[in-house]
């Protein structure tokens, strides 16, 4: 079911964690609020859970108003950051809680507990005790817990953050095959941005109280509505200037920059991103119509490609980033002096600088 | 090869470690062992002094003393019933209050464990007497036309005795409601328990180890229990702690009396190894 948020005020005496939030999660689409700690996702998550009434605004969960609504009547799933499984209880009889609390027939219980362990591998694992697992199958358990009741909505608070890299990985492509499978309406809620980058349909990029971007992984990252979005998602070279006439930019040190796009009225202040892998270094860098020179202060190998930081020549740091073939050799050296070019089509003009 | 293997093991740290702490609890080791257990040895030898079981004999015999035994019991599970009923709501107040309620708890409950045992029990028969500040005070609102028979009976005895044992029961209550992580009531909830099942199904069974420790403390302590039961009883309630310092004071029975503390010891060891028993299958980590 799709869940709106309207205008959502939180204030903890003078401090203010939602400042007038607005979302909206269509059905079946995972949506992830994106943003550091203490820019109020957490409190955002928890309004649409339940657990904090908000001081202005409205949540829906498709056309029902749930904003006074307690938790135990919201039909919503939920899988906590420590995963909350209750230790006194079996795996079965934590994914049965939610069925035993809405007064289930015992045989359809024990069915749609099969069920729900199946759907996340852990058939047989129903008569152990949650401390008898590892911290996967513990995340599998809370997720199957929280999706056997068929809830209305599912929240995903931070679920990957106490697993190893490997682990994370893999189960964050698990649950958004169980996400897309079962349809369902999921609101994740993350400070990774490569996590967000990799599970969502849309990212909402959070800070300070508000939202500052809502698009899919591709719009956020290439087109960031903010400097506080571009800079917090991905890695970027940030370039300040003064807008000229046909979508250029003067920037010091790099003399005009010719963006894909209008930079604003002549002589405002402008703000370009630049993504390290949209430099070019070398001969390449000749045929592209922004051009500058630059040193090579580091190169940090990277496996699929090499990283370089390059300070341009009476002008700012910049981050590079060459794709690598295993079998070649690194392009570049530490020290050298090379030319540096960039197509006016990769520099984005963030409008609200 | 052995002497590689010994020098390894000497310089485990954590052996290292665990040698120093033996070494340290060794003179409060020491000192118990002499003025406690090598006393306590002594008397529990001297029941069967004469080489038989007489004394136990005449203690399993004699009604009287069968009759004490079985009131102190029936004294110590009700003040640990009553101790249970009145600490659980309290401890669970404790645990979600924030610091000035903490602080202010904390201080009401331990007020009682700064002020001597029998200046305490001399408060209640000034509060509980026949003439006492309860009786006079509803016999002037009217409530009452008759004193109420409040002391010298086992009414007065409870009230003294739970009011000495309230905060044994609340502190292992309180300790591991604390323990229980606030996510597990939020999860519970989320997944659509009202307020009173979610307690019920999480927080009551993860608050057993503490519930059982309070209960083990409670009616351990009052099983031996003789100051209270002896000036709020009046004479009319007597326990097995009363009845061995009467064998001792007036009969000068050392043997018999020897006798009445071990079976007191024994019973006590059992009660407790049964509760702790009950609670090593409850022992659930909180997290």
């Amino acid at each position: 079911m799709d869940l709106t948020v309207r205008g959502v005020v939180r204030r903890f005496g003078a401090v203010t964690a939602l400042a007038g939030v607005d979302l909206t999660v269509a059905e079946g689409e995972l949506l992830t609020i994106l943003g550091p700690s203490g820019s109020g996702k957490t409190t955002l998550l928890k309004v649409v859970a339940g657990f904090e009434i908000p001081d202005e605004g409205t949540v829906h969960l498709g056309t029902a108003d749930v904003t006074m609504a307690p938790p135990r009547s919201r039909d919503v799933g939920m899988v906590f950051q420590n995963y909350a499984l209750f230790p006194h209880l079996t795996v079965a009889q934590n994914v049965a809680f939610p069925l035993e609390m809405r007064r289930l027939p015992k045989p359809e219980r024990t069915q749609r507990v099969a069920e729900a362990l199946a759907l996340v591998e852990l058939t047989d694992y129903g008569h152990r005790l949650p401390r008898q697992l590892s911290g996967g199958q513990q995340q599998r358990v809370a997720l199957a817990r929280a999706i056997v009741f068929k809830p209305r909505l599912l929240l995903l608070d931070e679920p990957f953050g106490a697993l190893d890299r490997k682990l994370r990985e893999s189960m964050q492509l698990e649950v958004r095959r169980l996400q897309r499978r079962l349809r369902l309406t999921t609101l994740f809620i993350t400070h990774d941005q490569e996590e967000a980058l990799i599970l969502s349909d849309r990212i909402a990029v959070m800070s300070a109280a508000l939202i500052e971007q809502v698009g899919t992984p591709a719009e956020v990252y290439a087109r960031p509505a903010t400097r506080f979005v571009a800079d917090f998602v991905g890695e970027s070279n940030l370039l300040d200037g003064i807008a000229t006439e046909g979508h250029g930019a003067e920037v010091s040190g790099l003399g005009r920059v010719q963006a894909g796009a209008s930079t604003g009225a002549p002589g405002a202040r402008a703000t370009l991103l630049l993504r390290p892998e949209a430099l070019r270094v070398g001969a390449e860098a000749a045929a592209l119509p922004n051009r500058a020179s630059a040193r090579i202060l580091e190169t940090v190998f990277l496996g699929l490609s090499v990283k370089l930081r390059l300070q341009v020549e009476g002008g700012p740091e910049m981050l590079a980033r060459l794709p690598l073939r295993p079998s070649a050799p690194l392009p570049v050296t530490e020290g050298e002096v090379v030319p540096l070019g960039f197509a006016t089509e990769d520099v984005h003009v963030i409008r609200h600088g | 090869m052995s002497s590689a293997t010994a020098d390894r093991r000497r310089a485990d740290p954590a052996r290292a470690r665990e040698r120093m702490l033996v070494m340290l609890a060794l003179p409060a080791l020491l000192l118990l062992g002499v003025i406690f257990i090598w006393p306590l040895l002594r008397l529990l030898s001297m029941s069967v002094a004469d080489g038989t079981l007489d004394q136990f004999e005449k203690a399993a015999l004699d009604d009287l003393y069968v009759m004490v035994l079985y009131e102190s019991m029936e004294i110590a599970v009700l003040v640990t019933v009553i101790c249970l009923a009145l600490a659980y709501p309290v401890a669970a107040w404790l645990a979600q209050a924030g610091r000035t309620g903490f602080i202010l708890g904390m201080f009401f409950l331990l007020l009682p464990f700064w002020t001597s045992i029998l200046v305490r029990t001399y408060a209640w028969m000034v509060l509980l007497g026949r003439n006492g500040v309860i009786n006079r005070t509803l016999r002037d609102w009217g409530w009452i036309e008759f004193p109420l028979p409040l002391l010298h009976n086992l009414t007065g005895v409870l009230i003294g005795i739970v009011h000495v044992m309230l905060p044994y029961m609340v502190i292992p209550i309180y300790a591991a409601l604390l323990r229980i992580d606030p996510d597990l009531r939020r999860a519970a909830e989320g997944l659509g328990a009202p307020a009173w099942r979610a307690f019920l199904r999480v927080t009551l069974p993860l608050s057993l180890p503490g519930v059982f420790a309070g209960c083990a403390l409670v009616f351990v302590i009052t099983l031996g229990f003789f100051i209270t039961p002896a000036l709020l009883g009046g004479g009319q309630v007597m326990m097995i702690a009363m009845l061995i310092e009467q064998q001792v004071r007036e009969f000068l029975d050392w043997n018999f009396a020897a006798a009445l503390a071990t079976v007191l010891l024994a019973a006590t060891l059992v009660i407790y190894a049964a509760l702790a028993k009950l609670t090593g299958g409850q022992g659930h980590g909180a997290r």
